[in-house]
């Protein structure tokens, strides 16, 4: 008896198994794009016939592979150059990606120069009286290397990593929220999205407005965020079939949206 | 209700085979994880001096020297142990026979339920309560003396219910000959239940300092990474584990290669730790 059963699960087993062949789509690209494709993609072959494998490896592979053909869609988290889109690739906007500056609720310092940043975040400045915040000493909460955060905020100050003198390194967003909210005197940086619900949440933190824009979703959607980048999708050419399919998804369907919110992106269809 | 005597040889060979069989799986998974850990690590071989005897750790920069970082894990750990160890030995004395018989099952328990709590949260509370004190002191509040606070916290139950259960082993007639030869509660432990548990409390402090050695989220959260050699406890320091944590999702090539052997490092301090395991409790 027990026998025919396991025989019974096996031919089922293998009946399945040898089903019409299922259309198997590649992407890869960007660390920070791929986790929340990853879910978007998995979310999307629940209810279509097509694999979807996700790798990351950075956007200069995903802009690559997309170019050689190895995957139909390259993530990207930074805008293609004009030589790119000379070749013929597409890119279809995603999501910004935006990151602010942000202190203690209690430091009484509401607005940072550029250069007071750099005078921070390279230890030049030891203490927040320089800025107008008291003798508090300043604590530096930087991101681990390999971070895209890190990346665009070192780019955007025009820092090298080896001249930021850090108090405290992490990890994710979250980590950096609870080490400033914990301490009067730090100073750190994450995704808008995040500092921005930890905010509301009655997190001890405060958003710094940059270049005399204060942080809003709204003012990373609509350009006047100054520390933005677009995650976007390339393709060569324009796409097909079930590509084309997954993009539309991503790009318009509540899900893939909320997704990206739950990221801490902010969609590109707001 | 028993089995006829002929099937008792069956169940015997069934019995052995099975556990024989648990046995060979665990070593084989250990073997396979040790594989993969070395097989990752290759590409990074060529480094191992650089490792193990350079301080500056710049993985973007082809700079891959972990000494600081195993320093701090050495640190961190051992200074978790020096805190936590006389402390379970102590509860675990009073425990086992001081404590009024009434609260022994509920101590018990606390410290059962203190083991179990998931390492996370003990990182969410040092960083939410203890970094913010010790900030009030020395900025920035995240250093080496945290995560060892958080470390021994963490390691104390392991220590007190292994030392415990030891104690609780001693012979009830043992004990009572040790009364009765008029040996005060304390005379009697020092004549009668410290030569028997030592051995299981040298083995309890091992299982402990591997404990605090390859704890990974509550450091990772406290200790404030920044990799330097711990040469204060106020200083932020970063341990290998964090440090795994901390690049693993964005490494590639030569920097994963560093990554995986420095998790390779720390399996091979584990396991010299265990080898001669003291009592084997």
């Amino acid at each position: 008896m027990l026998l025919r059963i396991v025989w019974v699960l096996l031919a089922s087993l293998l009946a399945s198994a040898c089903g019409r062949p299922v259309e198997t789509l590649v992407v890869t690209g960007s660390s920070t794009i791929a986790p929340v494709f990853g879910e978007i993609a998995a979310r999307f072959e629940a209810v279509h016939p097509v694999r979807i494998d996700v790798q990351s490896g950075g956007s200069g592979r995903g802009i690559q592979d997309a170019r050689s053909g190895l995957a139909q869609i390259g993530l990207a988290s930074r805008a293609l150059t004009a030589a790119e889109r000379g070749e013929g690739l597409v890119e279809h906007l995603l999501a910004w990606d935006g990151i602010v500056l942000i202190v203690h609720r209690d430091n009484p310092v509401q607005l940072l120069s550029r250069d007071q940043v750099r005078a921070l975040f390279t230890g030049a400045a030891r203490s927040w009286a320089e800025a107008g915040g008291g003798a508090t000493p300043v604590v530096v909460v930087n991101k681990a290397e390999g971070r895209s955060t890190l990346a665009l905020f070192l780019e955007e100050f025009g820092l090298d990593n080896a001249d930021v003198r850090a108090d405290i390194v992490a990890g994710e967003n979250q980590q950096v929220i609870l080490s400033v909210a914990g301490n009067r005197g730090a100073v750190g940086y994450v995704s808008i999205g995040a500092a921005l619900a930890a905010e509301r949440d009655g997190s001890a933190i405060r958003t710094l407005p940059l270049d005399g824009v204060s942080a809003s979703m709204e003012a990373v959607a609509g350009g006047r965020w100054p520390l933005r980048r677009p995650l976007s999708l390339v393709t060569a050419g324009a796409p097909a079939g079930q590509a084309a399919a997954l993009i539309d998804y991503a790009l318009r369907d509540p899900a893939a949206q909320a997704l990206l919110e739950k990221h801490y992106f902010v969609p590109a269809a707001r | 209700m028993f089995p006829p005597p002929g099937d008792g040889r069956a169940a015997d060979r069934l019995l052995a085979l099975l556990t024989g069989g648990a046995a060979l799986l665990g070593a084989l998974l250990l073997a396979v994880i040790l594989a993969t850990t070395l097989s990752g690590a290759v590409p990074a071989l060529g480094s191992l001096s650089e490792a193990l005897t350079r301080a500056h750790w710049a993985p973007l920069d082809g700079r891959f020297g972990m000494l600081a970082m195993i320093a701090a894990s050495l640190a961190a750990s051992l200074l978790a142990l020096l805190l936590a160890a006389p402390l379970a030995v102590l509860l675990a004395v009073w425990l086992a026979l001081y404590c009024p018989l009434r609260m022994q099952g509920a101590l018990r328990a606390l410290y059962e339920l203190m083991a179990a709590i998931p390492s996370v949260v003990y990182g969410l509370w040092g960083l939410t309560l203890l970094v913010p004190l010790i900030n009030r002191l020395a900025p920035p509040g995240a250093n080496l003396l945290s995560a060892a606070l958080v470390l021994a916290l963490m390691i104390l139950p392991y220590g007190v219910l292994l030392i415990d259960s030891r104690l609780r082993s001693v012979p009830l007639a043992q004990r009572q000959a040790g009364l009765a030869c008029g040996l005060s509660t304390w005379g009697c432990f020092r004549a009668v239940h410290w030569p028997l548990a030592r051995p299981g409390a040298l083995a309890a402090m091992v299982l402990q300092f591997g404990r605090a050695l390859g704890e990974t989220m509550a450091v990772l959260m406290v200790a404030g990474n920044v990799v330097q050699l711990p040469d204060s406890l106020l200083a932020p320091v970063r341990t290998l584990t964090a440090n795994i944590a901390l690049e693993m999702g964005y490494a590639a090539d030569l920097h994963r290669a560093a990554l995986f052997l420095s998790g390779l490092l720390l399996l091979l301090l584990a396991m010299a730790l265990m080898w001669r395991r003291p009592g084997g409790a």
